[in-house]
């Protein structure tokens, strides 16, 4: 980081809060990855977590510009994605990743998921149309408001203002309103009457019925009506989906972390883990997460199956022990066979499970959809009815009775409807966002709303899922000469212990037996056979130095720091709240009674955690489901609602509605008061916009209505709408 | 009203370029990354290599 002009600032940041210390050097291979281009250079694309601000891409950018060969480095905000070309071998590309974790950000490869998550086809689809639907509403208005004002207009004039209103309006209408068809088609397919549907046949009628005015030079043509409506619509599903895009983003780059590499024996190169065959021999690190499930081949290892089985101390294995995929290597480095390929294994199993309950969720009906079931068979038939009784009881031409039949249903049209839920999801997804809390499903915010039971999972969602240091008898000196032996192991205890005591100097100089400890001559440190101290329950490290009595550090898995406040958050709003969890009954009760929660199930499996949310369900209650594990996963899909921190497991985000990012509860227990404002401020729009309809209505009933009605309308109402929902954001 | 002949499609003709040029803008990745766009202008670019 020299040269780059901060030396002066470090110098005093680090006085101030320490040693800053680099992540973790990157594990996966960089260098098969980077692209080699045409002209001879090369390409690698990565995934950077941690960019928060402008300042991190500058850091990065010019971090990487000092590097000689480097010809271009440009890092994306908003995608984390990191492209950087340079001239000569595509093995630097190793070295230049390092260089980006040395600054203390995480890399990884930019991989499928990432990348469907930001070029999103869809999405600039949606944009490109919204451009299109814009420029041709304002050219149709330019001329309509000419025709408007123009009382003194001639016959002929009138004539052209419609033909070139005609010539704009049909073109953006064919093209713009495209993904808007399309929703309809689908909608229609499935046999149901959604919004989309309703406001196509608006668009297409009013369309028609401008273009037979147009023929007939008549007053009106409402073209302009048509094309705003458009606009509007369009807007707010751009809305829609921004309010989303960064949640899909922040999914997605999670999932790039833990994106598995395995060790084959007798590969040079670590390989995707969906390669791996049944039958390889795999190497599983110290710290690792297992992928596959396997058979053991080493005489013994110690694993933590808190993620599949929500037992917080490690358990040990002996040689020929199966084990599933999802726990996490405790002790020393193993071999073991894979047994099944990642396809047809356990979390693939799990994934399937997933989805059928996903589906079953699926069917779930929004407020939008409730709204539109009423709403478009009614303006269709008051439309219906309208020709009908101006062409055959009021005896007007068909082409005349359409004029007021087709100005029904677009001053009807719900534009104030169509961004009135948008409107609120982006501004209430966006106030969960800078609380750290993301929304990833499109109903996620309703069914929180409506949540009236909270069950919480223990391992990892009410506790930190990680061992701390806990107070015992020792001093300052113990730990700091402790932590400078840890400092070199990757085993989750002396990486419990490292982050105690954060500013120790590493030793040098240290060997590590691997599952036992760490020796530095005469000085040892780690399991208590390992230092030859009595052997004591629980996860502990000793530290044995010559003519000193072992000092033992003890740690426990403990409560998140707003745990407790969190339980009293969610009793607040009214909603009860249960733990449950396949840990042993005695912690579980301890944990639950120093959180303040009174129901609590110990020892569940995770069938016996998924009955246990349907048997709920079953009863009527509405399940918010927190969990984090593997074995909370079919529970999470199984509940009215879900949310799993961004810490978990990646089947557990996937199968969650909201994903906790800053790791507390508390973000969650607060997002329930803001999702029922959320659906408060909702209700309130689709009744300010049905309002102004009932209003309307009649007059285009009664054939009063011009387009310029119908343009106030449209926009005030649809102004309101966005007024009211910006309150959501408030507080 | 002859004035009209030249004056609509000159409208049309200005409307067009900005719609060009939304798309335009579109297409080179400028929509990309709105957030990081935001504070690219305050980075200085007087920074050689190796210094």
């Amino acid at each position: 980081m020299r040269g780059l002009g901060l030396d002066e600032f470090y110098r005093r940041r680090e006085g101030e809060a320490g040693l800053l210390k680099p992540q973790d050097a990157p594990i996966a291979d960089f260098a098969s990855l980077a692209r080699v281009n045409d002209d001879g250079t090369c390409t690698l694309e990565l995934m950077v977590a941690g960019l928060t601000c402008g300042a991190c891409i500058w850091l990065v950018e010019q971090a990487l510009a000092q590097e000689g060969d480097v010809l271009r480095a440009r890092a994306n905000l908003s995608t984390r994605r990191l492209s950087v070309t340079w001239r000569g071998e595509a093995a630097r590309a190793d070295a230049l990743a390092t260089l980006v974790a040395r600054l203390g950000f995480r890399v990884a490869p930019f991989s499928p998921a990432c990348l469907r998550a930001s070029e999103d086809a869809e999405g600039r689809e949606l944009i490109r149309a919204l451009g299109i639907a814009s420029f041709g509403a304002m050219n149709v208005m330019l001329v309509s408001a000419a025709v408007w004002a123009g009382s003194d207009m001639g016959e002929a004039t009138r004539h052209l203002m419609h033909w070139l209103a005609a010539l704009i309006a049909l073109p953006t209408v064919a093209f713009a309103g495209l993904p808007l068809f399309r929703s309809a088609w689908r909608g229609l397919r499935a046999g149901q009457l959604n919004m989309d549907c309703a406001v196509s046949l608006g668009i297409l009628a009013t369309c028609a019925m401008s273009l037979s005015e147009t023929f007939r030079n008549g007053e009106f043509t409402w073209f302009d009506g048509a094309t705003a409506l458009l606009a509007l619509m369009l807007l707010g599903r751009v809305l829609d989906r921004a309010a989303r895009q960064r949640a899909r983003q922040a999914a997605a780059e999670l999932l790039a972390l833990q994106d598995g590499l395995v060790t084959v024996l007798g590969q040079a190169q670590p390989v995707p883990m969906e390669r791996v065959q049944a039958g390889a021999r795999i190497l599983v690190a110290s710290g690792e997460r297992l992928r596959l499930d396997v058979v053991l081949e080493d005489a013994q290892a110690l694993l933590d199956t808190s993620a599949t089985t929500g037992e917080s101390l490690p358990r040990a294995y002996a040689s020929g022990d199966a084990l599933a995929a999802g726990a996490v290597n405790m002790g020393a480095p193993f071999t073991a066979r894979v047994t099944r390929a990642a396809a047809d294994g356990s979390l693939a199993a799990m994934g399937r499970m997933l989805e059928q309950a996903e589906q079953a969720r699926g069917r779930y009906t929004s407020l939008a959809d409730r709204a539109a079931r009423i709403y478009v068979p009614t303006a269709h038939l008051v439309a219906l009815a309208t020709f009908l009784g101006w062409w055959l009881l009021a005896g007007l031409s068909w082409q005349a009775a359409l004029v007021p039949a087709v100005a029904a249903l677009i001053i009807t049209c719900p534009c104030g409807l169509a961004i009135a839920v948008p409107a609120v999801q982006v501004v209430a997804s966006g106030a969960l966002f800078r609380r750290g809390v993301l929304v990833a499903s499109p109903t996620a915010l309703e069914r929180l709303a409506s949540a009236d039971h909270v069950v919480l999972d223990k391992t990892g969602t009410l506790t930190e899922g990680r061992p701390r240091l806990l107070p015992g008898a020792r001093t300052e000196g113990d730990l700091r000469e402790g932590a400078s032996l840890a400092a070199s192991s990757r085993h989750p205890l002396a990486r419990a212990l490292c982050r105690a005591c954060p500013d120790s100097a590493p030793a040098t100089g240290v060997r590590e037996v691997p599952g036992e400890g760490m020796i530095l001559g005469e000085t040892r440190l780690g399991s208590a056979r390992f230092v030859g101290a009595e052997d004591t329950a629980g996860l502990s490290l000793h530290l044995a130095r010559p003519a000193v009595a072992p000092v033992a550090f003890r740690f426990a898995d403990s409560l998140r720091a707003d745990a407790a406040a969190a339980v009293q958050a969610f009793q607040r709003a009214g909603l009860s709240v249960e733990l449950l969890s396949g840990d042993a009954p005695d912690v579980v009760a301890r944990m639950a009674a120093e959180a303040g929660i009174m129901l609590h199930t110990a020892s569940a499996t995770p069938a016996a955690k998924a009955a246990h949310i349907a048997a709920l369900q079953a009863q009527g209650r509405r399940v918010l489901m927190v969990g984090d594990g593997l074995n909370d996963a079919a529970a999470l899909a199984g509940a009215h609602v879900s949310a799993a921190p961004a810490e978990g497991t990646d089947l557990a985000q996937a199968a969650s509605d909201f994903v906790l990012m800053g790791g507390g509860l508390l973000p969650l227990a607060e997002a329930v008061e803001r999702a029922r404002l959320a659906q408060r401020v909702a209700r309130q729009n689709i009744a300010l916009a049905f309002g102004y309809n009932i209003i309307a209505m009649p007059v285009a009933v009664a054939g009063f209505a011009t387009p310029l009605l119908a343009a106030l309308v449209m926009a005030t109402s649809s102004l309101v709408v966005i007024g009211n929902a910006l309150r959501v954001g408030r507080r | 009203m002859d004035i009209l002949i030249w004056l609509i499609p000159l409208a049309l003709l200005l409307g067009a370029l900005g719609l060009w040029a939304f798309i335009w803008a579109m297409r080179s990745g400028q929509y990309d990354d709105l957030d990081g766009a935001a504070s690219r202008i305050l980075f200085d670019d007087d920074l050689k290599k190796g210094d």
